[in-house]
């Protein structure tokens, strides 16, 4: 009985969150003096076939990124590296493939253990200085992610190949490409066939943390640290556990587009996927389900507002406004959920005991 | 308690729907001025939810509050304390850094400044009471009882005339509240009202001019000390029998379960916070541990659960020296751990009571399936605590956080009794549960002890600890100084061995059981 309203706030939260970032947007575009009307015109177009499957690429990249910001979340780390160990884990993978060691899948198959290797190994640095010196996850996976853009410019100076103006890596042989898969009858541009990592990665993702007992611990350690502690969780092994594993799956981010669309690692990376994920993670409250609509909604208004600057005259950039308030109220909407939540149910207790209190009465008299 | 026109506080049909753990209705409390007015029940009675509605911490949803004959609306601790009312928390708010001065002063420094009018008021007020304070100590080097002078001292100094004590004597040893009632008297004699928030009726009976008594969050009686016993008030405070913890025959046997040998434990600085500490428990038997708060209780059973690792020393169970092994490890070998604070260390506020289960039993059925969560069984086991120990929920999907203190604590002794433990390690198992409850804890205890338990009992509770162990040991500045054997020892003997005053006896006794 008491399940139907509760489901009920829990996506309020989110839809609330949607609706203040609207109408922030709305008065930023009146104050400028952009037609509101316009904006909303052109968003809210029924998007193109080209453009849902792009739509759905975009969402399948984001997802990944956000599981992997999850993974750290839920034992309350901050990774903010994904994006330095996503840009890492793919240059390496990129490189890796190039040299065509190995024949067809099972190239594809390799490099994409080296991206979570490497992209878990770039995690793992701030890790071991946390659990060693104490450092903070946050602070160092700030400065990692530097140093990843860095090195990675740096080396592909040293070991990519110049074609025209960009530098970029060996190209992968055709037979460890991975085939696109059509959505959409018709149309010719597809989905990722790599989205199927998104997939087997977000069912691994919550069988693991709702099923397991490394799940649990971690789910333990981020509820409370010191209960871990006394149930026996060992915490410094679990930071490095879930960081590891968190840049893992950054590693995975990169695949997608690696072996269905560029095939090399160039300065046409796309770059910040790493926080929008983080941003999608907050969204979907760190909730392999929740995640996934949090990552539609951001490729949905990224997707739909490249067409703002031609159909209506205003610069698609308003949207990452949309999308930063989407943030915002979205924590703040998910902490007076969480309230009204634990209100809810201390009342549910008071009548539990209420109930009691009247029937030992009833016994007594 | 008729001449109600004059009350220095009066409080009438106060009803607080605090969602979750107790309401207060029904309340009817007229304390007379230049009186101490106690207010007794057992925790959760709704003692403290009432003192903080005079205090201005929480308003009440109806009723009505009169301070010196006039009808207030007390909407923040500032407003209360501009009607004259302090609070003297249970809990020192006092910053150990500061000396007793700033810490007066803090947050008062529009009274008398922060200079010498303040040192001079200060010194004031501790001669008129005898606080034997000096403004210019600092806070660390004051002992539990003169940290609570300065609390009581910060309360004078912003005005007050009115003092609410919320469980003054929780803290403190015999001796140390023989000296809080002087001072309390001293304040009576002044002309200023308390009301002194307690469930230790003995001391009740001592200081007390009027008692009312709360039961489930209502009044249900108000007494002179002169015309009821403990007993009486006992019963009034339950609204039923009494409970005792008394054990009967002795279940000890041959088999050594714990056995801990000169172990030392270190802080960060290397200065002992345990030393020398040897210790056995057999199958059966019951070891209480007695002693004032941070003598080196928590780091002993720290070390015994392996969450604290000794310097030197080893801690062995049943044949096996687990000295080196992690605390999942213990736990798996069949430790069941009661911790101190159980919403620091025994539970996942935010998580349902099932998942709640499972917590510090990762390792073993009914919660866990080898590797896998079994969400069926620990649901299923979840329901059995529930009934058996009677906590009060809705449901095991209720979140943790949602039920009263005393519920939380019967659901972690519920499930570190599951699964037939071996050794008990029990900080204040009952601590914080009503009196139902607490015997229902003793008897799974006892019960669990007949069929070869082994407990490590660590319990501020006298009561308790008399009751249940089969022998105390009493710890002081990190070492075991004495033993006793609870069917002879006196309250008065223990006050005095925990706090280092009878050592010579004690040491003899301890020498004889090497």
């Amino acid at each position: 009985m008491n399940l139907l309203p509760r489901v009920g706030v829990g996506l309020a939260a989110p839809l609330l969150a949607i609706v203040v970032a609207g109408l922030v947007t709305s008065l930023v575009l009146i104050g400028v003096g952009d037609s509101v009307a316009e904006f909303w015109g052109v968003m809210f177009t029924v998007p193109s076939a080209r453009l849902t499957v792009g739509i759905v690429n975009g969402a399948s990249i984001l997802y990944l990124s956000g599981l992997a910001a999850a993974v750290a979340f839920r034992m309350n780390l901050f990774n903010i590296g994904v994006e330095g160990q996503y840009r890492v884990a793919t240059f390496a993978a990129a490189y890796f493939a190039g040299q065509a060691l190995l024949p067809g899948y099972l190239n594809t198959v390799v490099t994409i253990c080296v991206a979570m290797v490497v992209g878990a190994a770039w995690a793992g640095i701030a890790a071991i200085l946390r659990v060693t010196r104490g450092v903070s996850e946050v602070i160092s996976t700030i400065m990692l992610n530097a140093i990843a853009g860095g090195l990675v410019a740096y080396l592909l100076r040293e070991l990519g190949d110049q074609q025209g103006q960009i530098r970029r890596t060996t190209t992968i042989p055709e037979s460890s490409w991975v085939g696109g898969i059509p959505l959409i009858p018709g149309e010719s541009s597809r989905v990722y066939g790599l989205a199927v990592l998104a997939v087997v990665a977000g069912i691994a993702f919550a069988v693991i943390l709702n099923r397991t007992r490394f799940g649990f611990d971690l789910r333990a350690t981020g509820r409370s640290e010191t209960a871990a502690v006394a149930s026996g969780v060992n915490v410094k092994r679990m930071v490095v556990s879930a960081m590891l594993l968190s840049g893992a799956v950054a590693g995975l981010i990169g695949m997608l587009d690696l072996f269905g669309n560029s095939h090399a690692y160039g300065s046409t990376i796309q770059v910040g996927v790493g926080f929008t994920g983080i941003a999608v993670a907050l969204l979907g409250r760190n909730n392999p389900v929740g995640i996934a609509l949090g990552a539609l909604v951001f490729a949905f208004l990224s997707a739909q507002s490249n067409a703002l600057g031609i159909e209506a005259g205003i610069s698609p950039e308003i949207v990452a406004v949309t999308q930063g308030v989407i943030v915002l109220s979205v924590v703040i909407a998910y902490e007076v959920v969480r309230r009204y939540q634990v209100r809810i149910e201390q009342r549910d207790v008071a009548r539990a005991l209420e109930r009691d209190r009247a029937r030992e009465a009833g016994a007594l008299s | 308690m008729s001449d109600t026109a004059t009350a220095a506080v009066r409080l009438q049909g106060i009803v607080k729907r605090f969602p979750g753990v107790v309401a207060n209705h029904d309340v009817e409390v007229t304390v007379r001025p230049g009186t101490v007015h106690a207010l007794v029940g057992e925790n959760g009675a709704g003692k403290s939810t009432l003192m903080k509605i005079l205090y201005g911490v929480q308003k009440p949803d109806e009723g009505s509050i009169e301070i010196d004959g006039q009808t207030v609306v007390l909407a923040t601790p500032a407003d209360a304390i501009a009607r004259g009312i302090g609070m003297v928390f249970q809990h020192f708010q006092l910053a150990d850094n500061l000396s007793v001065l700033e810490n007066v002063v803090l947050g008062a420094e529009k009274r008398h400044g922060i200079g010498d009018a303040a040192r001079r008021e200060i010194h004031r007020i501790s001669a008129e009471y005898g606080f034997d304070l000096d403004p210019d100590e600092l806070v660390e080097t004051l002992g539990v009882g003169a940290r609570q002078r300065v609390e009581i001292l910060k309360v004078l100094y912003r005005g007050a005339r009115i003092i609410i004590l919320d469980e003054p004597t929780a803290v403190l040893v015999p001796q140390e509240v023989e000296a809080l009632f002087a001072n309390l008297r001293e304040l009576k004699r002044e002309g200023h009202t308390l009301i002194f928030i307690s469930h230790k009726l003995d001391e009740v009976l001592a200081i007390a001019d009027e008692i009312t008594v709360l039961r489930r969050g209502a009044t249900v009686a108000t007494v002179r000390p002169a015309d009821v016993t403990s007993h009486d008030l006992a019963e009034l405070m339950v609204g039923s029998e009494l409970p005792s913890p008394s054990t009967e025959e002795s279940t000890v046997t041959d088999r050594v379960v714990l056995e801990v040998r000169d172990l030392r434990v270190e802080d960060k600085v290397g200065r002992a916070l345990l030393s020398d500490v040897t210790l056995r428990i057999r199958a059966g038997e019951v070891v209480g541990i007695a002693g004032v708060e941070g003598n080196g209780q928590t780091e002993l059973v720290e070390a015994v659960v392996g969450i604290r690792r000794p310097s030197t020393g080893t801690v062995q169970m049943l044949d096996a020296d687990v000295t080196a092994w992690g605390t999942r490890r213990r736990r798996a070998a069949g430790v069941g751990y009661i911790p101190e604070d159980r919403q620091r260390h025994g539970l996942l506020l935010d998580a349902p009571l099932w998942e709640n289960r499972v917590l510090g039993h990762q390792t073993r059925a009914p919660s866990m399936h080898g590797y896998w969560i079994d969400r069926h069984g620990a649901v299923a086991d979840s329901k059995r605590i529930v009934a058996e120990y009677d906590v009060r929920t809705p449901g095991v999907n209720t979140t943790a956080r949602a039920l009263s203190g005393g519920n939380q604590q019967k659901f972690i002794v519920g499930r570190e009794m599951s699964g037939d433990p071996v050794l008990l390690v029990a900080s204040h198992p009952t601590r914080g549960v009503d009196v139902g409850a607490q015997a229902a804890i003793w008897d799974q205890i006892r019960e669990a002890r007949r069929r070869g338990l082994a407990v490590l009992l660590v319990s501020a509770d006298l009561d308790e600890l008399i009751g249940l162990s089969d022998s105390i040991r009493v710890i002081l500045r990190g070492r075991l100084v004495g033993t006793f054997d609870p069917h002879t020892v006196t309250p008065q003997e223990l006050g005095s061995a925990k706090t280092g005053a009878g050592d010579e006896a004690v040491v003899d006794e301890a020498t004889v059981r090497r």
